[in-house]
């Protein structure tokens, strides 16, 4: 059935058990929405120098936001600043492929469990539910540094 | 099959409805049940849109020749149509808008830019209610903004209902306007007018009616409601999109100052200043949405020829037995009246704690169409502290069967996240 190429285990596995949720401290907490469906999140990022060395979220919104945030929490948590970008990017890319993009094994490398999306690629009404956490995290990371270098 | 006193014969009238035919997801049967957000359209219509395009397309009130004058003709006609259906005292109080958004828009800019004694000032106040569209609350909201008049509203009892229980301090002397909906498009609620109006009357406000969910669902007769505007959208009617309608009396559209300027609304223009059309005209600046109005006027001949008392009657049917299905499902909470009394065909839940969009995306597999999210209609669902819901529209085509396989569809959705 098509629908199980959207709801991965992974994805329903993330959306029971989220990694990292609850606010911690953080040097920037931005909130986004989906306006269309109202999805909400709160992100707070936390960096040490070049290292992120904490994503913390809240929010309310369907399976796909929310497992998102939790795979994000997993995926970028410890990592550079640089490389989270990459892997950012990359699953910016999968997400806005339209369903075009079969992942790799480079890019299964990269985005690890966050390929378990690229079914979610082909609805484009849920792409913005999944990207929402993204979003939000780089807008709050830009916040970071841009205070971080003004403070 | 269910069989429920009072239905359509469903089966003649699916007929009429070419995308009902549709499948979807390998063969699954289009089971449409977000009529709230945009009705199906029936051939009738889409051969009315057809014919003006190929046989009679010109631009309105212009041209002296053949084809321009029947162009004219048709979208004058639909005017009449659109009267009737409404039963206008006049013809020429039915402003054509591209939908109730405009409408409503329409209203409060008359407002804003009128002289004594309708205009809204900072003295003045501006009441909606909680459960508006958000059509019904940013045009007041910018118009509170710009004026600085207070805007105020009535809240919501907890079973979905106005709570009118202090209408009195809610409208009063400083009342300029009382804007609210008919029918509310997320819980379907069936609003008490009379009470309204009667407050708005006694201290002298005008009253606008948003009666998007009215107009396509039961018989609308605006000199009954006693408002002073009654704003509705033709799309949710079987109509096509792009066509709205703003009734108001009389003696308002003469003295209440046009909004656009342009083509069509004007008398005589120099390059110091013009006079204005007589109303509706004054109100409809430009090129109008010509075809989208004979298709409105379609539209009308079509429900008519079914009878809106015969689709109020189908609908309500439809509607207690979805209501009474629907609650037969676990963990499924109705957002607004639980029963079929003053209520419209749109039905609003959330179940357990699986979001909306999932029940969407779920539902959808099966061919089951429901609109999820907060059905631009927000504070309400801050109001009984949800984030979104799903809903399920019913319309003069819908059948208990549909009903009985949402409530399938629900099952499914439950075994899926369980």
């Amino acid at each position: 059935m098509k629908l199980d190429s959207m709801y991965q285990d992974v994805i329903l596995d993330h959306y029971k058990h989220p990694h990292g949720r609850g606010l911690r401290t953080g040097d920037a907490e931005v909130h986004h929405v989906n306006p269309t469906c109202g999805d909400e999140i709160t992100l707070r990022v936390r960096l040490s120098g070049e290292t992120i060395e904490d994503v913390s979220y809240e929010g309310q919104g369907c399976s796909i936001s929310q497992a998102s945030a939790s795979v994000l929490n997993e995926l970028l948590v410890g990592k550079e600043l640089a490389e989270a970008r990459r892997i950012q990017e990359t699953f910016l890319e999968l997400m806005q492929s339209k369903g075009k993009i079969e992942p790799d094994d480079a890019m299964e490398e990269v985005l690890e469990d966050a390929v378990a999306f690229a079914g979610v690629s082909k609805y484009p009404a849920r792409v913005k539910c999944a990207l929402l956490s993204w979003m939000a995290w780089k807008d709050a990371t830009a916040q970071a540094l841009s205070e971080g270098k003004t403070a | 099959m269910t069989i429920l006193p009072g239905l359509l014969d469903t089966e003649a009238i699916r007929k009429d409805f070419p995308i009902l035919d549709r499948t979807v997801h390998d063969g699954k049967k289009i089971v449409y049940l977000d009529s709230a957000a945009t009705s199906q359209k029936p051939r009738q219509v889409l051969d009315a849109l057809n014919e003006y395009y190929e046989r009679h397309n010109a631009n309105v009130h212009r041209g002296v020749y053949t084809i321009a004058e029947e162009a004219t003709a048709l979208y004058e006609g639909a005017r009449d149509k659109v009267a009737a259906f409404i039963n206008a005292p006049s013809r020429d109080e039915v402003i054509f808008t591209k939908n109730a958004s405009e409408s409503l828009n329409l209203v409060a800019n008359m407002l804003g830019w009128a002289d004594e004694p309708y205009r809204v000032d900072h003295d003045t106040e501006i009441v909606i209610t909680e459960m508006e569209h958000h059509s019904n609350i940013v045009p007041w909201q910018l118009l509170s903004q710009r004026t600085g008049a207070k805007l105020k509203w009535f809240g919501l009892t907890d079973d979905g209902r106005l709570d009118l229980s202090n209408i009195d301090e809610i409208i009063t002397e400083k009342t300029k306007v009382v804007s609210f909906v008919l029918v509310s498009n997320i819980m379907g609620t069936v609003n008490p007018v009379e009470a309204i109006v009667r407050r708005a009357q006694e201290v002298g406000a005008l009253v606008v009616v948003d009666a998007s969910q009215a107009a396509p669902h039961m018989p609308l007769d605006v000199q009954a409601l006693q408002a002073d505007f009654v704003a509705f959208t033709g799309h949710k009617m079987c109509a096509p999109t792009g066509i709205g309608v703003l009734w108001g009396r009389q003696e308002l559209l003469e003295d209440l100052p046009p909004f656009l300027g342009g083509g069509e609304m004007i008398e005589t223009v120099s390059m110091h200043s013009s006079t204005y059309a007589p109303a509706p005209h004054k109100f409809e600046a430009g090129t109008p949405p010509i075809a989208q109005a004979v298709g409105l006027g379609a539209a009308v001949d079509y429900l008519t020829s079914i009878g809106m008392e015969n689709i109020a009657r189908h609908e309500h049917a439809i509607t207690e037995y979805a209501v009474r299905r629907l609650q037969e499902v676990p963990d499924l909470r109705i957002i607004g009246p639980t029963t079929a009394e003053d209520r419209g065909a749109t039905i609003s839940f959330t179940l357990g704690d699986i979001h909306p969009h999932d029940v969407g995306q779920v539902l959808d597999e099966q061919g089951i169409a429901v609109r999820v999210g907060h059905h631009c209609a927000r504070p309400v669902c801050l109001r009984y502290g949800i984030p979104a819901t799903t809903r399920a529209s019913f319309y003069l085509y819908s059948t208990p069967g549909e009903v009985d396989a949402l409530v399938e569809g629900l099952e499914h959705v439950r075994n899926f996240f369980g």
